[in-house]
């Protein structure tokens, strides 16, 4: 069976700075990968390309099979690839509620049936029940752009699952959100996630060695070692250039990165 | 053959005129971010203070060639008094606010201005062509030009080359095209990006009257002359691409000969024609012709 | 606020808006003026939500003035309920056309952009004879159901333009609420975000400019049946920038307070050009300028402020 997630031999440059050298990496269906490599290793420009937001100078996508290299990022959203981001991509003076009632209505909002009136009634409870989903009930009305960050990380995410993808592609999903959470939220999206296909981008080799069933070390553009979370977090190249340790064996359950 | 000429010699005239009035407006952009709506109203005001500063003048009998001299320094100063109080009074205020709440500012500025001006030096027009016609008039072939014409040309072009040297090649012109680069990392590096933003609004407003005032001895100053000129400052810089001199320059000579071939030779389509090529312009280039390119979002 | 709510004030303003027209017959003409402006702006609302300030709707404005004006003079159709429609719809079509340009473009390109268009037709008007040139050209007593509707009759001619000003706020209120109304919104906040919900932003805008194209057109069409009069004045430049005045006064975020901003205005206007005709725009200019610095969202913004903090005390309240 093809892998749900195909990249084949993409390459991307901007300028002198190789973000993506001949990457070949098939995402088999319901695994969990964590992304992992240092700052500019191509992480990010890797969900990017997936998502469609850059194109790759070379090489193919497929998804199911299909080619979906250059199309854009709402046709490959529609195919069922979803994504959060970095930085939360919210509508920020708008409530909770109302950022998850747009991106349930946005599924429609492309042909005639958008100029159809909503049933908000309808629109309120399914965006209670994905409020829920994610324990955000308490945050219903208040203005999203309010919010501690570890709440946006986990709308962001919610705004994602609304339209019930086939494939989410997380991008660092726990970064701005304090230590002592960070457990908490991955706990609660891992849960809201069950049975997908997820890619996360982290730099917390805790979370990635704790939810990840496979790893892939990203470094200057191409990809360092890929395999079991053992297998490549105890990878000499991959403690020396990612995590930072040079010498010495990995403390069960001790922090890794520096 | 004289037609030709004529449309050469119009075309660049036009030119000139467009490029000193517009070059204010690219420069407080590409600097501050803000489209000056208020910028013809600045003009405009340069107009009427330089119109009234030589009527003063003249009629108080002294030698009228100093009434150049007048009428140079009464833009400046109108343009410098205009220029502190807006920017010290109200844009000091405002600073990074987004644009389009900026652009609404700016026309309520112009609001404002059009109807100081008329509550100042009233409806009636003022006329002070003394200056125009003393300086006699040359001519090209069978064509002739008030030499008075010459000096808009020569403003024009001493203020581009000016600015381009300052930008260019000054250790302060370098200050400052860091801070049209990006004002935030500027200002963490320790320049006074407050200061530079007053110091180029004031330019930009001295620019915008001083044109004013050159123009006023050639027409008769009326109430509404700058919202006529608004647009067509917008379509200089927009085709030229905001912030660029050069751009401006270009911006200022494809309006100014595109106008003059439609006066000389197709007069129906004078006024569309100007916004008929900013229009063409954006299509091909949404951000004109010599935007600077943007960096990634996400 | 729900719908059932929504229309009932809507009928209580109209009511009232009839009343006042019928026991006040002098400034009939001046609301009615203000309601032609009032369409235009509600059309243009619905774009700056999505975070888009056009400054060129004059150009849709004078495309359904100079329709109505044209099937008036040029083929005698002076009856209110072919005209305006079929004005609007015009200058609906028009927008369509120009929205495949105008939709990829934002902030002040955009608001360039239309200004030029609109420059560009009162270029070609002023120097066109066929239309009056500068003078532009008179238009000839509109009827309603064949009726007259002005001079003694003129009430008829009023509560056309009320019922209409009713319609059009009810369809464009029901437009937020449907996918691409609320969309709207959306694109101003984050487009890119937009983007990845599965929506095309650029499609969404064009929507919204034909829309905004096709009420301005109504409200030019309805100002030329009342004043019986066009000019390319109503192409140039500032017209549009009278409209987004009145909607950044009015406050972008509802739909019923920028009209309540045009009626306002228009009625200032006309007492402040009988008693300082010099001073209208300084007025007008400082207290835009006032509101914007202090209150960036217009009144529209004090009732949702209003709300906030009700809300947010009630939530106290329960913690």
């Amino acid at each position: 069976m093809a892998a749900i997630i195909q990249s084949i031999s993409l390459n991307k440059s901007f300028g002198a700075v190789v973000a993506a050298s001949n990457i070949s990496i098939d995402i088999e269906e319901g695994t969990i990968t964590g992304l992992i490599g240092t700052n500019g290793a191509g992480k990010t420009t890797f969900v990017n390309m997936i998502t469609g937001y850059l194109k790759p100078d070379t090489g193919t996508i497929r998804f199911r099979g299909e080619d979906i290299t250059s199309l854009p990022p709402r046709a490959i959203t529609r195919m069922g690839v979803a994504r959060s981001f970095q930085i939360p991509q919210l509508f920020n003076s708008l409530t909770v509620r109302e950022n998850l009632a747009v991106s349930i209505v946005a599924r429609v909002a492309n042909g005639l049936e958008g100029l159809r009136a909503a049933d908000h009634d309808t629109l309120d409870s399914q965006a209670a029940e994905v409020l829920a989903r994610f324990g955000l009930s308490d945050f219903g009305e208040s203005t999203a752009g309010t919010l501690p960050e570890g709440i946006r990380k986990l709308l962001d995410m919610a705004v994602a699952m609304v339209a019930q993808p086939i494939v989410l592609l997380l991008d660092e999903p726990t970064s701005g959100v304090a230590s002592e959470e960070k457990f908490a939220v991955m706990d609660r999206v891992m849960a809201a996630t069950r049975g997908l296909t997820t890619l996360f981008v982290e730099h917390d080799m805790d979370i990635v060695r704790r939810y990840a069933t496979r790893v892939i070390a990203f470094y200057a553009g191409t990809v360092l070692s890929d395999g079991p979370p053992g297998t490549v977090l105890n990878d000499a190249r991959v403690r020396e250039l990612i995590i930072g340790e040079s010498h010495g064996p990995a403390a069960a359950g001790g922090r890794a990165d520096a | 053959m004289s037609g030709f000429l004529g449309f050469l010699i119009d075309g660049a005239m036009y030119a000139a005129w467009l490029f000193l009035i517009a070059v204010g407006l690219t420069l407080i952009f590409g600097v501050m971010g803000i489209l000056n709506m208020a910028h013809g109203s600045f003009y405009a005001f340069g107009a009427y203070t330089a119109a009234m500063a030589v009527g003063v003048w003249l009629g108080t009998g002294r030698a009228p060639l100093v009434s150049y001299l007048v009428l140079i320094v009464a833009g400046i100063v109108a343009g410098v008094v205009l220029g502190a109080l807006v920017d010290r009074g109200l844009l000091r205020f405002l600073r990074g606010r987004e644009p389009t709440a900026l652009l609404l500012v700016t026309y309520a500025l112009f609001l404002i201005l059009e109807d100081v001006i008329k509550l100042i030096w009233g409806v009636d027009p003022y006329v002070v062509s003394e200056p125009y016609a003393l300086l006699g008039s040359f001519s090209i072939g069978p064509l002739s030009y008030p030499n008075y014409t010459l000096i808009i040309v020569l403003a024009a072009v001493l203020s581009g080359l000016a600015l381009t040297w300052f930008l260019q090649f000054t250790r302060k012109g370098k200050m400052l095209r860091a801070v049209i680069h990006d004002a935030e990392m500027s200002q963490s590096v320790g320049i006074d990006v407050d200061r530079w933003f007053f110091i180029t609004f004031v330019t930009g407003t001295v620019l915008a009257c001083l044109a004013g005032a050159l123009v006023a001895p050639t027409i008769s100053v009326v109430p509404g002359m700058g919202v006529e000129v608004i647009v067509l400052m917008f379509a200089v810089v927009v085709i030229g691409g905001l912030g660029s001199i050069p751009g401006a320059a270009v911006g200022a000579l494809l309006v100014g000969f595109v106008r003059s071939a439609a006066v000389h030779y197709w007069p129906e389509a004078e006024l569309f024609s100007i916004y008929g090529v900013m229009a063409l312009i954006l299509v091909v280039r949404p951000k004109g012709l010599f935007a600077a390119p943007e960096p990634r979002k996400i | 606020m729900t719908e059932h709510r929504f229309l009932v004030l809507i009928a209580v303003c109209a009511v009232a808006l009839l009343a006042g027209g019928w026991l006040l017959p002098s400034w009939s003409f001046v609301i009615n003026v203000a309601i032609a402006k009032a369409i235009a702006v509600l059309g243009l609302v619905l774009l700056m939500r999505a975070g888009l300030v056009s400054f060129g709707q004059a150009l849709f404005y004078c495309i359904g003035g100079y329709t109505a004006g044209v099937l008036a003079t040029n083929y005698k159709i002076s009856e209110a309920l072919i005209v305006v429609p079929l004005a609007g719809f015009l200058a609906g079509v028009v927008g369509f056309l120009l929205g495949f340009l105008m939709r990829r473009y934002r902030d002040i390109f955009f608001a360039m952009l239309s200004l030029a268009f609109s420059m560009i037709l009162f270029g070609v008007l002023v120097k066109s004879a066929d239309f009056g040139g500068t003078d532009g050209f008179n238009i000839t007593a509109p009827t309603l159901f064949g009726m007259r509707i002005t001079g003694q009759a003129r009430f008829f001619g009023y509560a056309f333009a009320v019922v209409l000003l009713a319609l059009s706020v009810i369809a464009a209120w029901r437009f937020t609420r449907t996918p691409i109304g609320m969309i709207a919104d959306a694109i101003r906040e984050n487009e890119i975000r937009v983007e990845y919900l599965g929506v095309s932003a650029t499609r969404s805008i064009h929507v919204l400019y034909t829309l905004a194209a096709l009420l301005a057109g109504i409200g030019g069409a309805l100002n030329a049946l009342t004043v019986g009069h066009v000019d390319p004045e109503m192409a140039f430049w500032t017209t549009s920038g009278e409209f987004v005045v009145i909607a950044v006064l009015g406050g972008a975020a509802s739909l019923v307070t920028p009209i309540a901003a045009a009626l306002i205005l228009e009625v200032i206007r006309t007492f402040a050009y009988q008693y300082a005709p010099n001073a209208w725009q300084l007025v007008l200019g400082v207290v835009t300028l006032a509101l914007i610095v202090f209150l960036p969202t217009g009144f529209a913004g004090l009732l949702r402020r209003r709300r906030e903090v009700s809300n947010r005390s009630a939530a106290d309240a329960v913690n």
